[in-house]
């Protein structure tokens, strides 16, 4: 038997700890991996006995790069348990803060972590010794994101000023203001960035996914919505977990994610892009027509498009929230905290993202579960190994091994995200 | 020839990516530093790794499992100067809460499969088992308390990161104090500086990212807090943070377990 092992030992430019490993048998692949081994962390485990209040902040720790998500999908949570709506201003200044991380995350991840592979760098500053244009327009573009988080948030990462029910403290309307200029500016470059990306060559790789995201009856989704899927579900955030799995496998330290009745299924821009299309502000609708991006997008390697696409949305979005802002009377609405169960779901810059806690009488988490967005798509991940490597089979071994690590990329994997959330069963 | 510039590696054990993170977030010196060093490991960034030795390990993360002892051992090794950056690192991070449980226990309850799984009783600071150079505490790190360090070993001098409490940053933002004005508590009287005093400017209290200061007096503050009509659970969880299994933060915690 002819036997050909493609290995990659640990990933590059992902976030977090994992590596592929690929078997191919006399021309057929034998087995794929996608192995985490970044080490699991209980954080479901030690929430129980924290009081509600922590869990935005506490949550917020399983992921440096996406902290705000693990916030609001925290304190919708909570507040669906407690039955606390949060309308008008503070739900608009959540929606901002959401515009902060997607422009940050999706930046970094189109011109640091995902062009070099299309361009053929082994990094951002090989990049920048040849177009320092690009990898200083992309820096600066990337810190406007940066600084919506700092200054409604407190810092970039970790920010410190979400709570239940709203915010700790408001801005003021000139403190807002201030960042009009640089995100026109923004808007105009993330309208270049998507020109530029879709010029790059991207391998023939389609496939049918079941792809599955939030959708809000008018907004493209951020905080709120219900599950939809390209198959036609359509469900409340609390029947997650009758129509979606988890499943423990030997090689990951992160459980997989499956769709009852369909199997593996995937979360990310894409699977917004193409649910949520009409949703898109006009502009960002305009320059996909213009380059040729109509839903259903199939090709994972076109997802670097995508989050260029969503990056104009959220520049647009960040501006129109600026302009509309007036602010409200107090930084958070009332309640009281009862005993219940909440659930909650938000768009991640890499997908939808899960929480469910039971909150005791005294106010303390009874037990909690989240579903990182990694997580639900390793074995979509896997599926698209398995087949790119099958239909490359012929490819030099250096080269396909560097396309198989671009393809792990296309999904912007959150590998401490996936990790550091796995199931506590109760027994 | 110009002089061969200062090889920097970056490593990562449980933690969530932040700190690392915290040097591409440095966007308008992202490209000098660059520039004045070679980015010899540094796997988020990029796929190029060159052998070590390393002048500077920057290693953020808490040391959890037994391979990550033996990983964590050969790195000092491969660096001539090593730091410690973040509360993973410096004192086991919010994963340290698990030195409070049995974690046989734990795995048994979190997997369905947990002879799968390899993990350490207890998640401890990088400095528990090699030796460590500097530690910069955060959580997340500072990102120019970074570069001020970075700067710092590369031109061989001390850096300069104050260890004074939160509370005298508050005094130099002109911020009210929370504790005295809203009855806020707060742990800012105890905390290392270093994130600028953002909570109290928030309107919120300190909860402690940056870890005790230099001889701090927990107790007293944990007496305050009793007085100000927190349950002892409740002053327990105040020490018991993303800094829990520093001495004395640990400590007071628990001396309001019950």
């Amino acid at each position: 038997m002819n036997s050909r092992v493609i290995k990659v030992d640990q990933l590059a430019r992902v976030e977090g700890e994992g590596g592929v490993f690929i078997k191919v048998n006399d021309g057929k692949v034998a087995d794929v991996k996608l192995n985490i081994f970044e080490p699991p962390r209980f954080f479901e485990a030690f929430l129980r006995g924290r009081k509600y209040s922590e869990a935005p902040d506490i949550t917020a720790r399983i992921c440096g790069i996406c902290p705000v998500a693990y916030q609001m999908s925290a304190v919708h949570a909570m507040e669906s348990a407690f039955g606390v709506t949060v309308g008008g201003q503070l739900r608009a200044l959540r929606r901002l803060l959401y515009c902060g991380e997607w422009i940050e995350s999706h930046v970094l991840h189109i011109y640091m972590l995902h062009a070099p592979d299309f361009l053929g760098y082994e990094d951002a500053l090989a990049l920048a010794k040849d177009h320092p244009e690009v990898v200083q327009r992309a820096l600066k573009m990337k810190k406007i994101g940066n600084d919506i988080v700092a200054l409604l948030g407190g810092r970039e990462i970790h920010p410190i000023n979400v709570k239940v029910g709203g915010f700790y403290r408001l801005p003021a309307k000139h403190e807002l203001d201030g960042l009009i200029d640089r995100l026109q500016w923004g808007l105009d470059e993330a309208v270049t960035t998507a020109k530029l990306v879709a010029t790059f060559e991207f391998p023939e790789f389609v496939t049918d996914y079941e792809f599955v995201s939030l959708r809000h009856p008018e907004e493209y989704p951020f905080n709120e919505g219900r599950f939809a899927s390209s198959s036609g579900l359509d469900i409340a955030v609390k029947e997650y977990e009758f129509h979606f799995e988890e499943r423990h496998v030997p090689h990951s330290n992160a459980l997989h994610g499956f769709e009852r009745g369909h199997g593996a299924y995937c979360v990310g821009p894409l699977a917004r892009f193409n649910l949520n299309y009409n949703r898109l502000p006009e502009i960002a609708r305009q320059v996909a027509e213009e380059i040729g991006l109509r839903p259903v997008v199939k090709n994972p390697f076109k997802s670097i498009i995508v989050r260029a696409i969503e990056t104009i949305f959220a520049f647009h979005e960040a501006l129109r929230i600026i302009r509309e802002y007036d602010p409200p009377a107090q930084p958070a609405v009332p309640f009281v905290p009862v005993a219940g169960i909440g659930f909650g779901a938000s768009e991640a810059p890499r997908g939808t993202l899960y929480h469910r806690y039971r909150i005791g009488d005294d106010g303390l988490i009874m037990d909690a579960k989240i579903v990182p967005p990694t997580a639900q798509n390793q074995p979509t991940i896997e599926g698209d190994l398995r087949r790119f490597v099958a239909a490359n089979i012929a490819m030099p071994r250096e080269e396909l091994t560097w396309k198989v690590e671009q393809a792990v990329r296309n999904y912007d994997p959150c590998i401490s995200c996936a990790t550091h959330f796995v199931r506590l069963e109760t027994t | 020839m110009p002089a061969k510039k200062p090889k920097i590696a970056v490593f990562k054990f449980a933690s969530c990516d932040g700190c690392q993170l915290s040097l591409l977030d440095a966007e308008d010196e992202l490209l000098i530093v660059a520039g004045a060093v070679e980015i010899a490991n540094f796997p988020e960034f990029s796929r190029r790794v060159l052998k070590g030795p390393y002048d500077i390990g920057l290693v953020e993360g808490s040391i959890t499992t037994p391979h990550d002892v033996e990983r964590v051992r050969e790195i000092r090794k491969s660096c001539k100067i090593l730091i410690t950056i973040g509360a993973c690192a410096t004192s086991g991070g919010i994963q340290a809460l698990r030195n409070w449980k049995d974690v046989k226990e734990y795995t048994r309850l979190v997997y369905a499969s947990p002879e799968y799984i390899s993990t350490l009783d207890r998640s401890m600071p990088v400095g528990s088992y090699v030796h460590v150079d500097f530690e910069l505490r955060g959580c997340p790190i500072n990102k120019y308390q970074l570069l001020e360090v970075l700067s710092a070993f590369l031109n061989h001098r001390k850096p300069n990161v104050p260890a004074h409490s939160v509370c005298v940053e508050c005094k130099m933002r002109g911020t009210v104090c929370v504790m005295v004005a809203q009855g806020v508590p707060c742990l800012g009287p105890v905390t290392q500086v270093g994130c600028g005093a953002i909570c109290p400017a928030y309107d919120r209290g300190c909860y402690g990212c940056f870890g005790p200061m230099e001889n701090p007096n927990a107790s007293s503050l944990g007496k305050q807090f009793v007085e100000m009509g927190l349950s002892r659970h409740e002053v327990m969880l105040a020490f018991r943070g993303f800094n829990a299994y520093s001495e004395a933060f640990r400590k007071e915690s628990e001396a309001h377990e019950q």
